[in-house]
């Protein structure tokens, strides 16, 4: 580092005495050069400002008694900028090891609460759940009955990042321990209510939706917990319906019961299903309203249901310049015959 | 110049005091302008730790003179609560966090070496060391 200071000082020296003369512009080029040096040795503040009184004093030793008092201020005031500027490494190397251990959070998070989608013969299914940062705070599940019933849960945790999703996982595992098929999406969410007023702290709180859906009835049985309302589309009037559910987010209090909502669902009909990082999604300054989100989805209604969603996923992404504010989850499912 | 010259720190006006003997003694010692500054800011922290979390104490100064090299001995002395958790104290990465100061890692930085022995309800003593460049 010393010879560092050295080498540079003789050209800082020269650089100076130069632009002393002539206020040119070279000069100022030259000490850019000089000072990147300086950076990338990480010589601090304090002793460049030493290699200028030194500098100064050889150009002109008549230098008045003012001025260097002055100067020596100066380094004084330097020293605790060299002190922060010391603990950069430190804090770029803390950075580098929260950032790997959250990214095998995250792929941990994938494996813990990964589901895959199902066949089931008659329904086109698509999904899409990307997180905003590295963890998802939304989920979603699908349960294959034997009877040839699909369950679905998407949820939502209010808050993001580690604690949602750590949050979420105890949902996962709620679930796996019933009994599905014999559990209609109310006593679903009557359960989990229990779950989660028991074990997670007041100020979380999760929104879920859970459906059942039959293909021998054709007919979608579906309870809410305070989640964002889904949409049914009707393929005969080429209408969006908001599908009405009521019922209290879980956690809040530990004796909910939870209504059940019984659909019929006929051929090409659609049912949208959704977190709010979709209907919250921004333009600018401005939240979008809920028309826009139903238009959208219109216009790749044609697509088989992954392509659609991919499809919504993409438009929305370049309406937010790239940047998800909020975890987007979409699910639709489409009867086809 | 004595060998060893002390200053009690009883109150935030001794900082000063201090600071301004760890400079002379610097000085004379034949210590650069930078080291001079960085030694001065070294005992500020010291004798500030005093002022704030000790009743009294004090810091000493003794010049060391081997024949292979010369430095200055400082050493910070309290009776204060002591500390209980020092790898907490000396824990990196506040400066920039806009806390109290630079404290104790920032002082190991400024000088060359550094060593902290503390008891509880007794006090707590740091010896740090600066070799002359």
């Amino acid at each position: 580092m010393e010879e560092v200071i050295d080498n540079s000082a003789a050209n800082y020296k020269e650089l100076l005495k130069h632009y002393l003369e002539s206020q040119d512009e070279q000069a100022l080029y030259g000490v850019e050069k000089v000072s990147k040096s300086f950076i990338k040795n990480e010589i601090l503040p304090e002793e460049i400002i030493n290699l200028h009184i030194q500098a100064m004093g050889e150009i002109n030793p008549n230098l008045k008694a003012d001025y260097k008092h002055s100067m020596n201020f100066l380094l004084e005031a330097m020293i605790f900028y060299g002190l922060a500027m010391q603990e950069i490494p430190l804090l770029k190397e803390e950075k580098h090891v929260l950032k790997s251990e959250i990214s095998v959070a995250a792929s941990m998070q994938k494996t813990l609460l990964g589901t895959t989608k199902p066949t089931i013969e008659g329904l086109d299914i698509g999904i899409i759940s990307v997180p905003a940062h590295q963890m998802n705070g939304d989920y979603h599940h699908f349960i294959k009955g034997k009877d040839g019933s699909l369950g679905i849960a998407i949820a939502d945790v209010v808050g993001k990042g580690i604690p949602a999703a750590l949050c979420m996982s105890m949902i996962k595992y709620a679930m796996d321990s019933y009994p599905e098929e014999s559990m209609s999406p109310k006593s679903i969410l009557k359960n989990l209510n229990r779950v989660v007023e028991r074990n997670v702290d007041p100020s979380m709180f999760i929104t879920m939706c859970y459906a059942h859906y039959k293909p021998k009835e054709s007919k979608l049985y579906l309870s809410s917990a305070g989640h964002e309302p889904g949409y049914y589309y009707h393929a005969q009037s080429d209408t969006f319906e908001e599908i009405e559910t009521k019922g209290l987010v879980l956690g809040v209090s530990p004796d909910t019961e939870y209504a059940q909502y019984e659909l019929p669902i006929n051929k090409n009909d659609m049912i949208i299903l959704l977190t709010d990082g979709v209907t919250e999604c921004r333009d600018g300054d401005r939240f979008i309203d809920s028309r826009e989100v139903l238009d959208i989805i219109k216009q790749y209604a044609d697509l088989p249901a992954q392509q659609m969603v991919e499809g919504v996923y993409k438009h929305f992404e370049k309406l937010q310049d790239f940047q998800l504010r909020d975890d987007f989850t979409l699910l639709v499912l489409r009867k086809d015959v | 110049m004595e060998p060893q010259s002390c200053v009690n720190i009883n109150k935030e006006w001794d900082i000063v005091g201090a600071r301004q003997l760890g400079r002379e003694m610097a000085k004379k010692l034949g210590f650069g302008t930078v080291d001079q500054a960085r030694i001065a800011t070294a005992v500020s922290e010291l004798a500030r730790n005093i002022y704030l979390y000790a009743d009294k104490g004090q810091i000493c100064f003794e010049v060391i003179d081997k024949r292979e090299r010369q430095g200055l001995c400082m050493t910070a002395v309290d009776t204060g609560p002591g500390i209980s958790d020092i790898s907490k104290v000396m824990e990196d990465g506040y400066t920039t966090s806009g806390g109290l100061g630079a404290g104790l890692p920032g002082v190991k930085r400024l000088m060359d070496e550094f060593d902290i022995v503390s008891e509880i309800e007794k006090g707590t003593r740091i010896k740090t060391v600066k070799w002359i460049r």
